[in-house]
């Protein structure tokens, strides 16, 4: 694709707003200052516009979502293929009179507003007002050695075919070099491939990969060179620095793959403060897109929206700011007006922001911008008194706000416990994503703020002072529901003032048996299995999930610790000193009674192990090293996973066949590959887990925990491929649905035609002809909606196939059948 | 008989939200245990209730397929049959409807053996050399089959999966080009009379032998087993156990960062199975 973009040189004269990126946000504020003659200049790092876009595969089809949010710009965009907008683009950069400049990647920003100096690779600009719409993409390490600026260095592959009968050198040996190396490495190819590392192992990349490339290199696809670092490069010759002194090897290629650095680094340069150190802050803006150096404003995925929608309307949105145009009313106006809707009194958006802004603890510190921006992922709606607004054992994962009115939570046994205006609740579920623990109502006439999960995770990125809240009152819920007995708030404050949130990796040991210590641990996430040595050889306890607590038994006898918990999977821990916990029972004696009921019962349920170890040792150890397995493979996390007992197996596919049917034609199970232990197999199949590694960063947050549990997306999936990143076990695909099979009883009585299950690539091609459908993510969503329960395990003639829990899975009941 | 269906209901969960009831099961049970043998104490009393009527009942001039007995198990068997045929369908109509196919199994089992004595006691035991007695003899085969189908589901795939070795079917055959390619690789400095039985056995296909030899698992024509014959003694040349092939698609890789790449497939491009190699 070559750009019909007219682009011009860098201007002489000082401009009134320099626009850095032409990506979508970019793109469409110079529009808009070209619409308005306003002078300006378009700095774009590369030879083409919108360069996040450029690089998506050929033929995606980019989506337009949100479909309810009005498009404002004077460039155009609706769902199409990549080509198609990026020519429109092109062309409306054209007739907007864009000022653009291609290849001036700014490096440096100096002065202030009136007066900035911008330093590009082509020289420097001047201007009064700068528009920062460069993405998150970041730039990638350029390698250091002399020769590093010649033409042949590449710092992408986007092809491996593209290469034939060449020498290539890759140089980085994370994952994404030795996947570049090994594409290039494919026998037809005939590449000769080098590959560097500048230590002595490859602690940096994926197992996976690593043994992978270190087979190529046995089979003699590529060199593989350990401490070794390119020291010069020239036209056709590269030379190396190894332990054993200088050498030069033939090289027509290098790719160089020395990861990226975040464009943090140079927003904060030009002074921009972030709203806090995590990866997911942004840099904090005013409701005119203006950063913390007057003059500076940010737009954008920059500015921490994702959606090239968003991106335009603020593009066009932030030019009329500059341009002085105060009244603007933002695009999202009707949007946020329907969702204020159905609330009793009629007032205007802004002033029900306001409202809400005022009256709520965790919204306080929230600038208007970032109020509006996340109103629209939350409903507001008017209870009755006594409505109630979710059951106990509810699946959910929002966090509600009181904004007016109170509510009451039933704890059970008839006793209601109220929460006042300016509180929140619902917050189990964001933290831990697990069922709701209590039912809840309107004490009176209310207005709750339902926040949906992801719009509460940005909010406690985004502004710290609702992350401290937040925290703060979970923790205290937390352990009001684990300490039953009438504690209050008030009593758990020494214990809460003292709390410390613990992050640990999987397999870390948490508590060792046999040590000393008091200290008292709420799991927030994750998981954690409990351990004893007998007869030398730790044996499996018990699998603590999130909102359970341990170490309890120290305090309370005194004694050493008499089991190791470790994290079956990375989890956050919440660590209670141990004397302010002590100070607490004491004060409470009947919460120290229920405690030690709990510590009774747990060690009823150990010495039942350790009798049953006694007698019974071969059944004991299989449900331990059972177990073991289970927690290795992440089960840990999972809340519902497919397992299959290779005992009753017999390979019919049939599971996958109906997991393809009961869906768009796709399977979302792969029953064959995965782990294996003493004939339990973990097939590669959605876990549902805990706290979704999936979720994490959905741009139109479309996937969800439904009613029963399933983590599922729903329509509007805009084919990112983030989740599918994100997802640690490879479960979600990004595919188009096949079209429509044949009937079954066609295909039963004649054989034509694609049977059940997932038709072939072959019929499926051959069925589209030229039609390319657009590739979403898909997993499993535990066959929501169809009532008897999930396809694959109602599909399986043998019963070989079940979903469970952990739990359910390592229940002590199974041991006692086994041991019977 | 309520305590049979107990478990039908007892096993279900109820969520509030959706008020949708789902089967959870906690463990593994096969499809012959299926509901603490539910399906077996059915058809075995089914089969008594015949074995006792007919000794009860008295037909005159004596048993035998043409009587109002034998109709009545005639039919009941035919029904059966048709019944027994529908699992066919069954299996492949994915509704959403409550069923299960592990519940079918175990009723197709049970009571496809109770046709041995519905449609035996059926005849009256008049068997002779007609078209009646041909029609049992080939019900009776099918059961037969039936039963042969049994034994290989309970011992076969135990078997499977210790032979698979947690290897996909994309890998062992990815496994075998690359013994290919490294046999083909260690055959070159042999003579040339040393290199064509090497070459045989690269040319033959892993599958060839036809149905005899894979039953049995004897392959007498292996051209494998013939090279490695004839190379015995010559050289200890067994090749070094290759290290198993773990990605799929490694060689099969479009894009150069990988099918994970962003708007790539998550299955491989070539194969079409799960991509491994992420
Ligand atoms: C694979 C994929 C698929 C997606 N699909 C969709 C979709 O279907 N629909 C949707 O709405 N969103 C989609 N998104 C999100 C969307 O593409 C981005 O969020 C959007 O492009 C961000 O726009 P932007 O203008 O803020 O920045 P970008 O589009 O990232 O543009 C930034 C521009 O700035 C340039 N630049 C960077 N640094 C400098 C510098 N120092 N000097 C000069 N120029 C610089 C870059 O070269 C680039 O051209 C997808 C994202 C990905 C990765
Ligand atoms: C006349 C009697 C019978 C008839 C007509 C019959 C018919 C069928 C049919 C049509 C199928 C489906 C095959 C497919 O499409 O996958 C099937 C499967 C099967 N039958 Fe029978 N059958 C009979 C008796 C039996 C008996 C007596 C047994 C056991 C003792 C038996 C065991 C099985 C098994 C194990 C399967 C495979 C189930 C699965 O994996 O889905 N059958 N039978
Ligand atoms: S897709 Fe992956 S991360 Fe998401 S819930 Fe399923 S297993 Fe967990
Ligand atoms: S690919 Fe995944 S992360 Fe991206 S939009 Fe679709 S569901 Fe969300
Ligand atoms: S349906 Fe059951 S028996 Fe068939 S492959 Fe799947 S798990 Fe195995």
């Amino acid at each position: 694709m070559t750009s019909k973009v007219e682009w011009k040189p860098l201007p002489t004269e000082a401009v009134k707003v320099a626009i850095i990126g032409s990506g979508p946000a970019g793109l469409s504020a110079a529009s808009r200052a070209g619409q308005l003659g306003l002078s300006h200049v378009l700095l774009e790092k590369t030879d083409h516009l919108s360069d996040t876009i450029f690089k998506y595969q050929k033929g995606k089809r980019v989506l337009a979502t949100p479909d309810r949010l009005d498009l404002r710009s004077d460039c155009r965009f609706a769902e199409g293929a990549r080509e198609y907008i990026l020519g429109n683009w092109d062309d409306d950069a054209n007739t907007n009179k864009v000022y653009a400049v291609k290849q001036a990647e700014v490096t440096e920003v100096t002065g202030q507003k009136g007066a900035f100096e911008i330093k590009t690779s082509k020289g420097v600009v001047k201007a009064e007002n700068i528009v920062l719409a460069i993405g998150t993409q970041g730039n990638p390490n350029r390698m250091r050695c002399p020769g590093n600026d010649l033409p042949h260095i590449i710092y992408t592959v986007d092809d491996p075919e593209d290469f034939k009968d060449k020498h290539i050198t890759v140089v980085g040996s994370g994952d994404a070099g030795i996947e570049n190396a090994l594409g290039v490495a494919e026998e037809a190819l005939e590449n000769t491939v080098t590959i560097l590392n500048r230590s002595k192992d490859f602690a940096r990349a994926k197992a996976k990969n690593v043994s992978d490339m270190m087979e190529a290199g046995e089979n003699g696809f590529m060199s593989i060179r350990t401490e070794t670092q390119p020291k010069a490069v020239e036209p056709g010759w590269l030379t190396l620095e190894t332990p054993t002194g200088e050498e030069k090897i033939q090289c027509d290629v290098i790719v160089a793959r020395l990861g990226s650095v975040a464009p943090r680094g140079f927003v904060e340069a030009m002074g921009i403060e972030f709203t806090g150190p995590d990866r997911e802050a942004f840099p904090k803006l005013s409701p005119t897109f203006e950063s913390t150096v007057p003059g500076i404003f940010v737009i954008g995925a920059l500015a921490g929206y994702p959606l090239i929608k968003h991106c335009m309307n603020q593009g066009y949105d932030v030019v009329e700011f500059i341009n002085g145009n105060t009244g603007l009313t933002p695009a999202d106006e009707k949007d946020l007006a329907a969702i204020f809707a159905n609330l009793p009194q009629k007032i205007s958006v802004s002033e029900w922001l306001e409202f809400f802004r005022q009256r709520v603890r965790i919204f306080s510190e929230v600038s208007p911008l970032q109020m509006r921006e996340f109103m629209l992922d939350s409903k507001a709606t008017h209870y009755r008194t006594g409505e109630i607004v979710f059951e106990k054992d509810e699946p959910g994962s929002s966090l509600f706000a009181i904004a007016d009115g109170h509510a009451v939570v039933e704890i059970g046994g008839g006793a209601t416990v109220k929460i006042e205006q300016g509180s929140i609740f619902g917050e189990v579920g964001l933290i831990s994503g697990r069922k709701r623990g209590a039912t809840i109502r309107a004490g009176e006439d209310s207005i709750f703020i339902e926040v949906s999960r992801t719009a509460a995770l940005k909010l406690m990125a985004g502004v710290p002072g609702a992350k401290r809240v937040i925290e703060r009152i979970s923790l205290e819920r937390q352990l009001l529901q684990i300490f039953r007995g009438g504690l209050t708030v008030e009593d758990l404050q020494p214990v809460v003032d003292q709390a410390q949130v613990e992050r640990v990796s999987a397999g870390k040991v948490v508590l060792t048996e046999g040590e000393q210590g008091d200290d008292v641990y709420v799991i927030r996430s994750g998981s954690m299995v409990v351990e004893k040595d007998i007869g030398g050889k730790p044996i499996f306890l018990r699998y603590l999930p999130a909102g359970s607590f341990f170490g309890e038994m120290g305090v309370l006898s005194g004694q050493p610790r008499n089991a190791t918990v470790k994290a079956a999977v990375g989890s956050e821990l919440i660590k209670l000193t141990g004397e302010s916990f002590r100070k607490m029972l004491a004060a409470k004696p009947k919460v120290r009674e229920a405690t030690e009921a709990a510590v009774a019962e747990r060690a009823q349920m150990n010495s039942f192990i350790e009798a049953r170890k006694a007698n019974y040792s071969s059944a004991v150890d299989m449900y331990s090293d059972t177990a073991s397995f289970i927690m290795k493979e992440g089960l840990g996390e999972a809340t519902d996973a497919l397992l299959i007992d290779e005992n009753l197996c017999v390979g019919c596919d049939n599971c996958e066949k109906a997991c393809a049917d009961s869906h768009e034609g796709l399977s979302r199970l792969d029953r064959e590959a995965g782990k294996t232990f003493a004939h339990l197999h973990v097939p590669t199949s959605c876990r549902h887990c805990e706290h979704p590694h999936c979720m994490a960063d959905c741009p139109p947050n479309v996937i969800h925990r439904g009613p029963d549990g399933e983590v599922f997306m729903e329509p509007g999936c805009i084919g990112c491929g983030n989740c599918m990143r994100n997802c640690p076990y490879g479960v979600i695909r990004m595919e188009a649905a096949p079209p429509e099979k044949p009937s079954l009883i066609r295909w039963l009585l004649t054989g034509f035609g694609p049977g059940p299950g997932e038709p072939s690539p072959k019929w499926t091609k051959k069925k589209l002809g030229e039609e390319k459908p657009k590739k979403i993510a898909v997993k499993c969503d535990m066959c929501k909606g169809i009532a008897d329960g999930p396809a694959c395990v109602r599909a399986c003639p043998t019963g070989a196939a079940i979903r469970v829990s952990p739990e359910e899975f390592l229940s002590i009941a199974r041991l006692e059948e086994d041991a019977d | 008989m309520a305590s049979l269906f107990s478990s039908l209901f007892g096993a279900r969960r109820r969520s509030k939200a959706t008020q949708t009831e789902r089967v959870r099961e906690r463990r593994h049970e096969g499809f012959l245990r299926y509901a603490n043998f539910r399906w077996a104490k059915i058809s075995g009393g089914l089969c008594l209730l015949i074995i006792v009527s007919y000794a009860l009942i008295d037909v005159t001039p004596r048993h035998n397929g043409g009587s109002w007995y034998g109709y009545t198990l005639g039919t009941l068997g035919a029904g059966l049959i048709l019944w027994l045929t529908a699992l066919g369908y069954r299996k492949r109509k994915m509704t959403s409807d409550y069923w299960s196919l592990k519940a079918w199994t175990s009723a197709h089992v049970y009571l496809g053996l109770s046709l041995m004595v519905i449609g035996t006691w059926h005849t009256g035991f008049q068997l002779g050399w007609n078209v009646h007695t041909l029609a049992w003899a080939l019900m009776m085969l099918v059961i037969l089959s039936g039963l042969y189908g049994i034994i290989v589901y309970a011992t076969l795939p135990q078997a499977l999966s210790n032979n698979r070795d947690e290897m996909t079917q994309m890998q062992m055959l990815e496994a075998i080009r690359a013994f290919d390619r490294q046999l083909h690789a260690a055959a070159q400095p042999l003579t040339p009379q040393d290199t064509a039985p090497v070459l045989k056995a690269l040319d033959e296909d892993p599958f060839a032998g036809g149905i005899g030899a894979r039953l049995s698992g004897r392959y007498p024509r292996c051209a494998t087993a013939a090279a490695l014959h004839a190379l015995a003694g010559r050289e200890r040349a067994t090749p070094r156990r290759a290290r198993r092939w773990s990605g799929c698609s490694r060689r099969n890789r479009r894009r150069s960062d990988g099918c994970a790449s962003i708007s790539g497939s998550a299955r491989c491009s070539k194969s079409g199975f799960m991509c491994m190699c992420r």
